[in-house]
């Protein structure tokens, strides 16, 4: 262990705003990554899911009688 | 020998072998990064000369080595997408830049938080941050490039075309600190030498470099699924895929 105390971990020598700082934006651009990659796939699925309704719904309309 | 590898040019047969390999990525990445993460934080040691500053070098370096070797995986399925007309190399392509750039980003990023102590200045025009920079904006022309066409096929080959223009970079930015004069410290692991680099500073490093290129490549295989269902979402399978996923929802829900 480099440090002696929880306070000094977070102080790290002085240098915490920098260091913190660095590990906060890199987490977080990560995450952000992360979250785009994973909505992206579900509105793939959501898109192709609402075509099919589409195209069921257009189906069933060309079915029905006594309409033009 | 070979012809086992072909079914895996068919778009449905990778989607199912990506899927299959994601999970042993992510069960690489996640450990070493929580090891990596705490043991290169708290419990290595501080250095002679930069004190607690140099713990930032636990992202810097892992972000800058797999932001080229992005790059280079780029490159290479750049070059079998063009010259063999591959589809699915294209894919893998647009699919592994957005993280090349997030990469190279985050390098850039904590470069500037560790230079502004260490040097004074968050940034200077050195020759390695300066084509660094050139590396996130090769990036994100490569990202707008192929998100400009709506003909996939089309936008495939001109990003790939640009991948491979922007090769001429990666050698630039890995001998920079070699050929001019710079603010920027030295190769310290790869080089033809002993790692100068003390032994506890040196194995949470190379732990977090692992954890890195594990986590780009669980998400290259993930965002090169969503390539490949948008692409393909009019498939026969990809629909069974959809129809069988909004199903199993409606049953719990």
């Amino acid at each position: 262990m480099a440090f002696a105390s929880w306070s000094d971990f977070i102080a790290m020598g002085g240098y915490s705003f920098y260091v913190w700082l660095a590990y906060g934006v890199s987490l977080l651009s990560v995450l952000l990554l992360v979250i785009s990659t994973v909505t992206k796939r579900k509105k793939i699925f959501k898109h192709v899911e609402q075509r099919l309704l589409r195209e069921q719904r257009i189906k069933a309309a060309e079915n029905r009688e006594g309409t033009l | 020998m070979w012809k086992w590898l072909h079914p895996y040019a068919k778009a449905e047969k990778s989607y199912a072998l990506s899927g299959k390999l994601m999970p042993w990525f992510l069960a690489v990445a996640l450990p070493t990064f929580i090891v990596g993460m705490i043991w290169g934080l708290a419990f290595a040691p501080a250095d002679y000369q930069q004190g607690d500053s140099f713990r930032i070098i636990y992202i810097h370096v892992p972000a800058a080595m797999m932001a080229m070797g992005a790059y280079s995986t780029m490159a290479i399925a750049a070059f079998i997408g063009l010259v063999w007309q591959i589809r699915l190399a294209e894919m893998t392509v647009a699919a592994t830049a957005p993280i090349g750039a997030v990469y190279t980003f985050i390098a850039l990023f904590t470069g500037a938080a560790w230079g502004k102590p260490m040097w004074g200045a968050w940034w200077v025009w050195d020759a390695r941050l300066t084509s660094e920079l050139i590396l996130l904006f090769v990036y994100l022309g490569i990202i707008a490039l192929y998100n400009a066409f709506s003909d996939k096929v089309l936008a495939g080959r001109a990003a790939s075309i640009l991948t491979l223009v922007g090769v001429i970079n990666l050698p630039i930015i890995h001998f920079s600190v070699v050929w001019w004069n710079t603010l920027h410290q030295g190769a310290t692991i790869t080089k033809f030498d002993q790692p100068s680099m003390a032994t506890d500073m040196l194995i949470p490093l190379l732990i977090m470099i692992v954890s890195f290129a594990a986590f780009l490549g669980f998400m290259v295989l993930y965002r090169f699924r969503n390539e490949i269902l948008q692409r393909e979402s009019h498939r026969p399978w990809v629909i069974a895929l959809v129809q069988q996923s909004s199903s199993s929802v409606n049953k719990r829900g």
